[in-house]
């Protein structure tokens, strides 16, 4: 039993044979789906394409489905967002990271409450129709602010905690005002926990499709969005190939960032989790 | 202790102390969390507030005028039944994620736990549908499910016979399948986040007992399992939390149907603001708020517990 768990030979089939069962087989229905043309594809199965043309339905979802638009449109919110999250989240997560007692404490408590509290979806939308945000990138933004701060918050304090003080203390005696201090020393110590926070809410963003419906859904694309409208308009509704190609095109960018940068993101997430 | 001291040393002592003091209050000046706050107040506590009035109100897209009408939109809600049909299918919808995607988690990561690499490769395989998005997912199996789609047509290729099992057209089963959707999308964070508890555990620990003889099943049972504990209680949490608030997959893949048998509450939500009944939707808000209040208190401490470890 013990030599036979150090070296079981069918562990590696075993593995391969769970991953391409749970796996393989959703993979290969998109792919080659995608490459199908219209008759084929009517009805999906895995039996591989008479003929490939996967360049051409890319092409056709690429103009039709308004990609590149809704590229720039997920760009244009998440980018913002992300940034705004980190520098705000960072700077409220120094403060409540160094400084103690309990009106602190109930501070922290409040501000990372939005971690497991849900957005209130509905009366979001009315609040930004009274600030004329409603449908503007700049409301989804402030949304995605406001969902994603308490994350950051939670991270950030408790990293903030593990910094001994005395590195601050060192740029103070020099003179440093707190601006400094923070920009100088804090931030940069920073940079590990922020990248696992950016890997995760890159991740939510790039791929909400019900807050956007609710906020900006038909007023800016979105690739969810586009994705939404490509899957549920009745011209599409039974062109599984579009909406494969669709799915595949719109998977790319974070799937190539993924593959790049694997190492880090996997270490970045769990690191985040388990502690 | 100040009897050895000097008296100046005591004088001295106390003016770093009060420097300190002093210092500490505007060494990190409160208005850093403002930014933050306001941000978090806006988009965030207000319109949560605006739950609470609004649920007791007719605001729908026919009227041009607000008004009070108390708790008559929960009457509504609650007299055709859709009220607790949403909140009952959410919770069973939650706590089968939960379970499932722990399940296949742990398993996933015990299959994968050397470090070959082969087992790196597969581990990064499973990573793709975390990062894919759930509204891709669900299509994906839409088509995967359909009676005359891929799944069926593997099952008939093994048994021979033509099966035609209308997976999602179920009102019992669907929502078990929508759920193990929803954890095939979300196991293999499940599985690094296991396989890192693994990892932390002490090999002298695993030694000592395969020292003593005991089998794989007997140390997985008494002793991994027990010291995975804070990776199970995170994992659990955010897997029933993340899922009280699931939309995409059940959307792609039945909109809440059969006959309701999958209507989350934020199905129910989209489809009542789509209609214009904004009301009913806050109402409905309202009650997913509470409902997440209620099983996330003990959650924040517990997280709070945990960063104070930390």
């Amino acid at each position: 039993m013990k030599a036979a768990r150090k070296s079981l030979p069918v562990q590696p089939i075993v593995a391969v044979t769970v991953a391409v069962l749970l796996l393989g087989v959703p993979f290969w229905l998109v792919l080659s789906t995608a490459g199908k043309n219209q008759a084929e594809a009517l009805n999906p199965n895995l039996t591989p394409p008479s003929q490939w043309q996967l360049l051409e339905n890319f092409g056709q979802v690429f103009s039709e489905g308004r990609m590149l638009t809704g590229f720039f449109g997920s760009l244009l919110v998440m980018v913002p967002a992300v940034f705004g999250v980190l520098i705000l989240g960072s700077m409220a997560a120094w403060v409540l990271g160094r400084r103690g007692g309990k009106g602190m404490a109930i501070v922290y408590a409040v501000a990372i409450s939005g971690i497991v509290l849900p957005p209130a979806v509905v009366t979001i939308v009315l609040l930004l129709r009274q600030m004329g945000l409603a449908g503007t990138a700049v409301g989804m933004i402030g949304v995605y602010m406001g969902m994603y701060l308490s994350t950051v918050i939670f991270f950030v304090t408790g990293f903030v905690r593990t910094i001994p003080p005395e590195l601050e203390e060192a740029a103070r005696v020099d003179g440093a005002s707190p601006v400094k201090v923070f920009v100088r020393i804090i931030l940069p110590l920073l940079v590990p926990v922020l990248a696992t926070a950016t890997i995760l809410i890159c991740l939510y963003i790039w791929n909400d499709v019900f807050y956007a419906l609710f906020v900006v859904g038909g007023r800016l694309d979105t690739l969810p969005l586009n994705l939404y409208q490509v899957a549920s308009a009745g011209l599409y509704l039974q062109n599984w190939h579009l909406i494969f190609a669709y799915i595949t095109l719109m998977s790319l960018p974070l799937l190539i960032t993924f593959v790049i940068a694997q190492r880090k993101i996997i270490s970045g997430i769990t690191s985040g989790a388990v502690k | 202790m100040t009897a050895v001291m000097s008296r100046q040393d005591v004088v001295r002592v106390e003016d770093i102390r009060k420097a300190k003091r002093r210092g500490g209050k505007n060494d990190h000046p409160l208005w850093f969390l403002i930014p933050a706050l306001a941000v978090l107040v806006v988009f965030f506590f207000i319109p949560t507030l605006f739950n609470f009035i609004y649920a007791f109100t007719n605001w729908s897209s026919f009227k041009s005028s607000i008004g009070f009408v108390g708790v008559d939109n929960f009457v509504t809600l609650f007299n055709s039944g859709t009220l607790l049909n949403a909140l009952r299918v959410t919770l069973i919808y939650a706590v089968l994620v939960a379970v499932f995607q722990n399940l296949f988690g742990l398993i996933l990561a015990l299959l994968l736990e050397r470090d070959t690499r082969v087992n790196r490769a597969v581990r990064v395989a499973f990573f793709i549908p975390v990062i894919m998005s759930a509204l891709a997912v669900g299509y994906i199996f839409q088509a995967l499910l359909k009676p005359e789609g891929a799944l069926n047509g593997i099952l008939g290729f093994i048994t021979g016979t033509d099966v035609t099992i209308p997976w999602l057209g179920d009102t019992t089963w669907t929502i078990v399948v929508v759920a193990l959707v929803h954890s095939w999308k979300w196991m293999g964070l499940s599985m690094l986040i296991y396989l890192a508890g693994l990892k932390t555990i002490n090999d002298d620990v695993l030694e000592a007992a395969r020292l003593d003889g005991a089998s794989w099943w007997t140390t997985l049972r008494e002793i991994r399992f027990p010291l995975l504990a804070p990776a199970v209680t995170f994992n659990v949490a955010t897997a029933l939390l993340g899922s009280m608030n699931g939309f995409d997959v059940v959307q792609a893949t039945t909109e809440g149907g059969p006959g309701g048998s999958t209507e989350l509450l934020n199905i129910f939500i989209f489809r009542t603001f789509g209609q214009g009944l904004f009301a009913q939707a806050t109402t409905m808000s309202l009650v997913l708020f509470l409902a997440v209040a209620v099983l996330a208190f003990p959650l924040i401490k517990m997280l709070r517990k945990r960063e104070d470890v930390l």
